[in-house]
């Protein structure tokens, strides 16, 4: 299952050609070239290293960069690794585009979700809220309810879900059927939506 | 955002006659039944246009048999064959959405070519 880095446009409908609208996420993807290249005799694994994007020269760390200078390329804004590409078919420099999908396929797109600040647990965790304003009770609609017992076991276990920071953790979406493919100009397009903002990275896989 | 457009150029209608709010026109859509293709006329007022290039829509209403009905149309969809412009109507405002409490004589727009 090969896969391939991209980032975010941006979401827009498309006609199919029997004219029903779909929407889709338009992916800048690739060409993706291939940074290093694991094998299971040396490494115990077998994958290829992909980059993709730009990072200044100084903002790289100067282990990477000479890593990067023995390869002749430059330093990525991203650099994953992918599974189950044969790495016999490739050598470091090689660079791979979207024609490794193909219209009709099913992908996962992965990406760092928008970022939401501290949120109540009703949004972070899906919580009902408590009850409602009758019996004198008032300021409770959105409160967590119940935290724990009483002197047994006297604390609050751990991993309670509370309020707090929400988002900008990895999320997958699966499933996603490529609508249209434009090797042209390296563009990628999945029905619905995808986690994260625009122009932030993404790894597409097979 | 820009980059989305261009690409999504190639999609976008440009053989319509330009038809503004308030304009009479007939859209000819395609129906498909079963492996049949028609063409089936829908004639009514534009009431409303809204969003540009891609994602651009119009309203039309018609009364059908005394009752208000409204489709919203995809500029650019390909369902559409044809928009034909019977009448161009004077109007003041951009989105008619006053004519959804109007009835009969009231809910009448003044074409721009009768003095």
């Amino acid at each position: 299952m090969p896969g391939l880095l991209g980032k975010k446009l941006g979401m827009t409908s498309v006609f199919l050609p029997d004219g029903k609208s779909v929407p889709v996420t338009v992916i800048e993807a690739g060409p993706c070239p291939v940074y290093a290249i694991r094998t299971k005799e040396k490494d115990g694994y077998a994958a290829v290293q992909l980059g993709f994007g730009e990072k200044k020269e100084k903002r790289t760390a100067k282990a990477q960069l000479t890593v990067f200078s023995k390869s002749g390329l430059k330093p990525p804004g991203l650099l994953r690794e992918f599974k189950n590409f044969n790495g016999d078919d490739y050598k470091i420099g090689d660079s791979i585009s979207v024609e490794i999908f193909q219209e009709g396929d099913s992908v996962k797109v992965t990406g760092m979700s928008k970022g939401k600040g501290f949120q109540g647990v009703m949004r972070r965790h899906g919580f009902g809220g408590v009850g409602g304003t009758t019996h004198g009770q008032s300021d409770r609609l959105r409160a967590p309810g119940s935290i724990g017992s009483s002197s047994d076991p006297s604390k609050v276990f751990k991993g309670t879900k509370m309020a707090g920071r929400t988002g900008y953790e990895r999320v997958t979406s699966g499933k996603l059927k490529v609508v249209k493919i434009i090797p042209e100009k390296n563009i990628i397009m999945v029905k619905g939506a995808v986690p994260g903002s625009i122009n932030s990275f993404l790894e597409i896989n097979k | 955002m820009d980059k989305i457009q261009e690409i999504l150029k190639e999609q976008l209608r440009t053989d319509f006659p330009g038809f503004k709010t308030g304009d009479r026109i007939r859209v000819h859509v395609r129906v498909i039944e079963g492996d049949k293709e028609r063409i089936q006329p829908f004639e009514g007022d534009v009431i409303s246009i809204r969003g540009s290039a891609s994602d651009k829509t119009f309203t039309v209403r018609k009364i059908s048999s005394g009752v208000g009905v409204e489709r919203i149309f995809n500029y650019n969809s390909p369902k559409i064959a044809k928009i034909d412009v019977v009448k161009e109507g004077k109007v003041r405002r951009a989105k008619l959405y006053y004519l959804r409490n109007l009835s009969g004589k009231a809910a009448r727009i003044k074409d721009k070519n009768v003095q």
